[in-house]
């Protein structure tokens, strides 16, 4: 276990990060065997805690204390498999694993592996993923400043701020081609240029971490395996766009995340890599964490601002774009956790390394939270330009108990769904929304057979009519109306006329609403009639509602 | 905005302390709110007019604005929930898993509808917008504890427990 205060560190000079991280390394290798077990919230929830606590008594009452090092980790990914536990050197990973399997883990050290308890590694769900964002996800302790530095961590920001002025770091972003990663996938660096040259004494930096769209846990995991990571990257962030305060908006529901991203911030503070003078330059950031309140409406930027002043979350009409007037009236940049995360592995390795990564427009890798019907459920990082089909079936390892494949929803309630014809088709924003989905910040539900898609699309239109916060009228009562509409269709008594004014009231919210929920609101019921129109048709009445012949004309 | 505990409500009350606490690390600006409203809830479980009228007196904002707030965002309640809270994640994944059909099955088994307390006052049920484990779908969160691959059985195993405590002897035996 690490001791807290062993977090209390000092680094002033890159000597320091040096000297902490060899520190770090050889404490580490005091011990012959390492158990790492995952502590992130999909693994607790299965009592890997119980499990730590019990390893922990285990290797005391053996005397083990010196040679058997047991730590959490965060996420290892294969959320379906835990709670997992890692035991190194040999890098051995066990499943499903309760505290009557501890005395049998230990005996291993000696024995050899427990064979039940195996988790192969040669499968396809680890050998297929890129590691960028989540490097470090399952290796290190979340909750120790010198395991992250141990890992190479802050050495992106010290070179920033040492050896590149700020526009030097923004053109190796610009550069990297990365692109905002919570889902519209607006160029980075051209959002920093932009905050850049705002000319105000006074500039922001927002993380959003408000990961609204059910079926995503991407940030949570990012938040609460490697928090450090993100704090680095907007620390460069605000470096490039001469902003000196961060702000990080967390979502209320992840207490886990929050907790170890204010320990994170004091550990930074405590070493002298947040606050006046980082690094000993003379630059200074700070970051606060702010909670949200569950309002999905705050993951829209504007919103997110109304939020973080204290008001209600309700969005105002871009332009302005909070790139000139954001926070306080302030210019501020906002990105998403994972963009944060891809920061400094790029200042570290440059552009070209980056942009060696994916397809042409699609730069790097995407971390994908994979839930529904399928056998492998958690969390995945792959390059861009991967087809659905690897990701569903290889890594993903298909439906269980052979079920059928049906469609996979990404982009949440923006979002659409995926029919099979496209399984071939590579991941990448332009791809996603020709088909008529959207990336979204990465969450994939895949459903089987048993699924009704009209089921679905009323679904996510009663997420986004309880969660439209009610300023613009076509959302406030555009989603009720299409709501009412689709209950209806679900129950058998809609008609072909009331069918095309659903159609017709989704052209309208698309084109009229204020923000982003609103305006993505009507996919999920576009893409399903572009689809699966058969759910639809089947399910009309004739139009004086009388007989249940299907209407099925063209 | 200076901070002064005239309002009797604050009277050698911790909990008072603690909401005072957090508005004066925010420097009482109208921005603390929010972050405000989360102590109160937290250490008195929900947030109702006297905690209102408390903030409003202190921070730069009206009633009005922070009643408006208060009833915006889903996480704040302004009514007492149970002894003990059940949430019961409706998120996409739980969805497909079937939540609908725990939900159903809390209804018809203890007549009990998201947002509802029980007439003893001991359990609530609330559900959430996806609570991020969607790894383990169907998921509910009991008293703060996140539980995966929820079944019938396990919720009737949770509730009934909890039904089954004693009433808390506040002085009184009923």
């Amino acid at each position: 276990m690490v001791k807290k205060t062993s977090q209390r560190i000092s680094v002033a000079s890159l000597d320091d990060l040096v000297n902490v991280a060899g520190a770090s390394q050889e404490q580490e290798q005091q011990y012959r065997y390492h158990i790492c077990i995952c502590v992130a919230a999909g693994c607790i929830s299965q009592n890997s805690d119980a499990v730590r606590d019990a390893l922990i008594a285990e290797v005391e009452a053996r005397g083990l204390e010196d040679e058997v090092q047991v730590k959490g980790v965060g996420c290892m990914g294969l959320c379906a498999a835990g709670p997992l536990v890692r035991v190194d050197p040999d890098g051995i990973v066990y499943q499903s694993v309760t505290v009557d399997d501890v005395p049998a883990i230990l005996d291993s050290l000696e024995n050899g592996p427990v064979e039940k308890l195996i988790l192969p590694q040669d499968i396809p769900f680890f050998e297929r993923q890129q590691k960028i964002v989540l490097e470090n996800c399952g290796i290190i302790d979340p909750e120790a400043i010198t395991e992250y530095i141990a890992a190479g961590g802050y050495l992106a920001l010290h070179k920033a701020l040492t050896e590149m002025t700020p526009s030097e770091v923004i053109d190796v972003v610009t550069r990297s081609g990365l692109r905002g990663r919570g889902g519209g996938g607006y160029p980075a660096g051209l959002k920093w240029v932009t905050v850049a040259k705002a000319e105000s004494e006074t500039k922001y930096v927002i993380c959003n971490a408000d990961e609204g769209d059910p079926g995503a846990f991407m940030d949570r995991s990012v938040l609460e395996s490697d928090p450090h990571r993100v704090i680095e990257g907007m620390a460069i962030a605000g470096y490039a766009v001469g902003a000196n305060k961060g702000y990080i908006y967390v979502r209320a529901e992840y207490p886990l995340a929050v907790e170890r991203l204010e320990l994170a911030i004091k550990q930074a503070r405590w070493a002298g890599i947040l606050g006046n003078g980082v690094f000993s330059t003379t630059f200074d950031f700070a970051i606060e964490v702010r909670l949200g309140a569950g309002a999905f409406v705050c993951g829209e930027e504007t919103a997110l601002i109304a939020s973080i002043e204290g008001r209600r979350g309700v969005p105002r009409p871009r332009p302005p774009y909070p790139a000139d007037y954001g926070l306080w009236g302030q210019p501020t940049l906002i990105n998403n956790v994972e963009t944060f995360a891809n920061v400094a592995p790029i200042i570290r390795n440059g552009s070209d390394w980056f942009a060696e990564i994916g397809t042409e427009k699609s730069k790097g890798t995407k971390v994908f939270a994979l839930a529904g019907q399928i056998v492998n459920t958690g969390l995945i990082e792959v390059p861009m330009g991967i087809t659905l089909r690897e990701i569903v079936f290889d890594i993903g390892g298909g439906l269980p108990d052979g079920r059928n494949y049906k469609a996979v929803q990404t982009g949440g309630p923006s979002g659409g769904c995926v029919p099979e014809q496209f399984l071939d088709m590579p991941v990448d924003y332009e791809s996603l929304r020709e088909v008529g989905s959207f990336m979204g910040s990465g969450g994939m539900i895949v459903m089987d057979d048993s699924s009704s898609m009209v089921e679905v699309a009323r679904y996510f239109m009663e997420f986004s009519m309880t969660e439209s916060c009610g300023k613009c009228i076509p959302c406030r009562t555009g989603t009720r109306q299409m709501y009412d509409l689709l209950s209806k269709v679900v129950a058998g008594e809609a008609s072909q006329s009331e069918l095309n004014l659903l159609v017709e009231l989704g052209d309208l919210l698309q084109n009229t609403c204020l923000c982003g929920l609103g305006k993505a609101a009507p996919n999920p019921v576009v893409s399903t009639m572009q689809y699966f129109e058969d759910e639809y048709l089947e399910r009309l009445v004739d139009d004086n509602g009388s007989a249940d012949e299907p209407a099925g004309e063209s | 905005m200076p901070a002064q505990a005239t309002a009797e409500t604050s009277a050698a009350d911790k909990r008072w302390k603690l909401v005072e606490a957090t508005m004066r690390r925010n420097g009482y600006r109208p921005d603390a709110l929010i972050e405000t409203l989360h102590t109160v809830q937290g250490v008195f479980g929900y947030i109702d007019r006297e905690a209102l009228k408390f903030v409003a007196e202190r921070l730069p904002v009206s009633p009005s604005q922070i009643f408006g707030v208060v009833t915006f965002y889903h996480y704040f309640q302004m009514k007492p929930q149970g002894r003990h809270t059940c949430s019961v994640c409706t998120g996409t994944a739980c969805h497909i898993k079937g939540s609908k059909a725990l939900l159903d099955d809390i209804e018809a088994h203890y007549d009990l509808k998201d947002g509802q307390t029980t007439p003893d006052d001991k359990v609530s049920l609330l559900t959430v917008r996806c609570i991020g484990a969607c790894g383990l779908a169907p998921a509910a969160v009991f008293d703060g504890e996140v539980e995966g691959s929820v079944t019938p059985d396990l919720l009737h195993e949770r509730l009934d427990n909890w039904l089954a405590e004693e009433d808390e002897g506040n002085g009184e035996e009923n």
